[in-house]
């Protein structure tokens, strides 16, 4: 007993301590922040406190964003803005000179309209069957499934993965000499070139990024469906109510607000898509799966005539479908909120 | 006492001893380096010397992967933050970024007589010294001997045109079920040789850039047909896309590739990951129409601009340059010498390796067969615009996406748009 009680003290004497040493730490801050606090008073604090954090951003973001916006407005090889020639709105024309935009081939910059038109396609397909997957996944491991914890870590794993480590496990298992043609093999089929095919290479780039980010939309999702309230469930249960309608009156209306996330957010990264694409397929065959991003790198960093300007303008243009994007997801939401 | 003063004289001493020394290692020079074979290994060991024999310098080889070489050195250097000295193969494309030698070499005259023509390469508007080629390399095709030895075919012989080769390879590829008859690495400047051989001109009479005529048609008419065929896999131009540069190194070294159209500088490779699993040949260039010739061209040590350092990249390249350093240096990497005196007197190759020795001597043939044009254009400082156009536009119409005539016509767009952009 006395054992016990000395125990206690110890630990209530640590626990003390800590208490002590973390209050002391946060002392330090008491009086730079109370000087702060006189000179802006109580209403500029907390732009105080979000200085670093703009800072950052605007060091990394915002004025790189400005920076790309001149030099979309200038030509030549130069490097740096002040060495630049001023072109106007040159580049722009030049992205933008088609003589049917249905048609990547009659425009000036063809490869322009190809990286976008890739893009679309790709992003309607991963986009359509990432959140289709993801939701599936996310109400089976909803239910009391055995393995659920195991099942849940298995789908996240991937997402852990570095894009380039993703694209390379697939590119092994998918080339010629590749594990999946040697099973074709082994089961007397012939084998298939897959990054030959502009089909495949599409299909296996749509796949692989489902795939990878499956995990974590899945992971929105399930925190969702975990969010909603058991007595609604229960309530429909009792009244009788099928499964089917118990999905689409309360589940999925209730998911609606991570629903609309992950849509968002699949359909930005979608168009933003790069480096596993880059890494898998290189762009091709051909141009086939060559997105615009990977249009705006070799514009501007791999051809001998690095043309910063067309990148830059290029990237304006993605910026602005990117733009238009996310006001639609605004409107989406405060529609919704407004009923 | 006196222990406590030989103690502080002893202190002292080595403090003094190593301020000196700190105090004499001042200069730290960077290389950018990118290894084909074992070169780095055999340029190591050639900087220990110098660093032995200068305390006062120290050369750091940063060794990077071709691709950085190829895309991050120059915007590095653009932004003024290069290496002082690196190893480049745009050789008159990067020339603006290199530094004059001249007033930090010893002499001159030797620098001219030794690398009189590559000097050209690496300064076409001017007469600078900047660097010396580390290899002369020379594109022409290998062929796996002992693959046409099982399937009973003849190979070609001297003089035997792109066609009799692309027929004979089919064959032997046939009979041995071999996946890819014939390779070639993904590269506008490996075309060009074959596109020259066929008539191809690529300057007009003024001797501004043309791409696009009849004798470069006939080579790309060759490989579109040869992908469509099978001759040649879609797998290695087809997948991937722009002027992205692929080998097929590996497939060939691997057996499954009958002929393989690449260059000099495969032989220390091919001699270390083959060996004697099978016979790996070098032939000279199939001929075409107009002529039998591969492309020149090749890697060169220069000397960077944004160095802060002139005097001892100066002391470092005089040092790197001689003749007996540079003899070691081409012996133990199998390359092609890039020293006028060397490729004449010769150099003793580090190799016992039959099928090495024979490559050697094949490609070190075939320099006098290179044919003008073909020089021009390596000597041409905007050549890469040309390569990137014409492997680009080519494989775009090899998959499908555009036909011949419209890759053609797009090839000339490419390259005058890009060459109006550098000269805004």
């Amino acid at each position: 007993m006395a054992n016990l009680t000395d125990k206690i003290k110890i630990s209530d004497r640590l626990a003390g301590a800590a208490a002590w040493l973390v209050h002391q730490f946060f002392r330090l801050f008491e009086i730079p922040l109370s000087f702060i606090q006189r000179i802006v008073g109580v209403r500029g604090m907390p732009w105080i406190f979000l200085l670093p954090n703009l800072a950052f951003f605007g060091l990394f973001v915002v004025i790189p964003l400005f920076i790309n916006f001149a030099f979309s407005f200038t030509g030549g090889t130069d490097l740096f803005l002040s060495d630049r020639v001023y072109t106007g709105t040159e580049q722009y024309g030049f992205l933008l000179d088609c003589e049917t935009f249905g048609d990547p081939i009659t425009c000036r910059e063809d490869r322009f309209w190809k990286g976008l038109y890739n893009t679309a396609t790709f992003t309607v397909f991963q986009v359509t069957f990432l959140v289709l997957f993801s939701m599936i996944t996310a109400l089976i491991l909803n239910r009391e499934i055995r393995g659920r914890g195991f099942f849940r870590a298995v789908f996240f794993f991937p997402v852990l993965l570095s894009p380039v480590v993703v694209a390379l496990i697939w590119k092994w298992i998918l080339l010629r000499d590749g594990i999946l043609n040697a099973f074709l093999v082994s089961v007397g089929l012939d084998k298939i070139l897959f990054f030959v095919s502009p089909e495949w290479s599409m299909f296996w780039a749509v796949f692989v990024s489902i795939w990878a980010h499956m995990g974590f939309y899945t992971l929105i999702l399930l925190a969702g469906l975990q969010a909603i309230p058991p007595d609604l469930y229960e309530a429909a249960e009792m009244d009788g109510t099928s499964k089917e309608r118990v999905f689409w009156r309360i589940t999925l209306p209730l998911l609606w607000p991570n629903l609309l996330v992950v849509v968002v957010l699949a359909l930005i990264k979608g168009v933003q898509i790069f480096d596993e694409v880059f890494v898998l397929t290189g762009g091709g065959p051909g141009t086939a799966t060559q997105f615009i991003v990977q249009y705006i790198y070799n514009t501007g960093f791999t051809e001998p005539v690095r043309n910063f300007g067309l990148a830059s303008a290029a990237s304006i243009v993605l910026g602005l479908v990117l733009f238009v994007l996310t006001i639609t997801q605004l409107a989406a939401t405060r529609a919704r909120d407004n009923g | 006492m006196t222990i406590n003063l030989k103690a502080l004289l002893t202190v002292t001493s080595v403090a003094a001893a190593l301020m000196a020394s700190s105090a004499l290692a001042q200069t730290e020079l960077r290389m950018m380096w990118y290894n084909d074979g074992s070169e780095g290994e055999v340029m190591q060991t050639i900087l220990d010397r110098f660093e032995a024999d200068n305390p006062d310098i120290t050369v750091v080889l940063d060794v990077v992967p071709y691709k950085a070489v190829l895309e991050s050195l120059p915007i590095q250097l653009a932004a003024g933050a290069g290496p002082d000295l690196a190893r480049v193969t745009d050789l008159g494309g990067l020339s603006e970024y290199y530094l004059d030698l001249t007033p930090y070499v010893s002499d001159t005259e030797y620098w001219e007589t030794s690398f009189g023509p590559f000097l050209d390469w690496l300064a076409p508007d001017s007469d600078r010294i900047s660097g010396f080629m580390t290899q002369l390399t020379v594109t022409g095709p290998y062929v796996n001997k002992t693959l046409f030895e099982q399937a009973e075919v003849t190979m070609p012989g001297d003089g035997a045109t792109w066609d009799d080769w692309a027929t004979a390879v089919v064959i032997v590829a046939d009979k041995l079920d071999i996946p890819i008859p014939m390779a070639w690495d993904r590269s506008g400047h490996r075309v060009a040789g074959p596109a020259i051989a066929m008539g191809a001109k690529m300057f007009d009479a003024d001797g501004n850039p043309a791409l696009v005529d009849d004798g470069l048609k006939k080579m790309a008419q060759r490989l579109y047909d040869w992908h469509q065929d099978g001759t040649m896999s879609k797998e290695l131009w087809g997948s991937v896309s722009g002027s992205t540069y692929l080998g097929a190194n590996e497939d060939f070294a691997n057996g499954q590739v009958v002929f393989y159209m690449s260059g000099s500088w495969q032989i220390p490779q091919f001699a270390n990951k083959i060996g004697d699993a099978f016979d790996w040949w070098a032939v000279p260039a199939p001929c075409g129409d107009a002529a039998c010739t591969g492309m020149p061209g090749g890697a060169a040590l220069v000397a960077l601009q944004d160095t802060k350092y002139p005097e001892e990249v100066g002391k470092l390249m005089d040092f790197l340059a001689q003749e007996e350093n540079l003899a070691e240096f081409y012996g133990k990497t199998l390359f092609i010498p890039g020293h006028l005196g060397l490729a004449t007197g010769g150099v003793e190759f580090a190799t016992d390796d039959p099928r090495a020795k024979h490559a050697l001597e094949t490609f070190s043939a075939a320099v006098p067969t290179i044919s003008q044009t073909a020089f021009d254009l390596q000597g041409y400082k905007n050549n890469r615009v040309m390569f990137n156009a014409l492997i680009s536009r080519l494989n775009e119409a090899i998959v499908g996406e555009l036909t011949l005539e419209q890759a053609y016509t797009r090839m000339e767009e490419d390259v005058a748009n890009q060459l109006a952009e550098l000269n805004r």
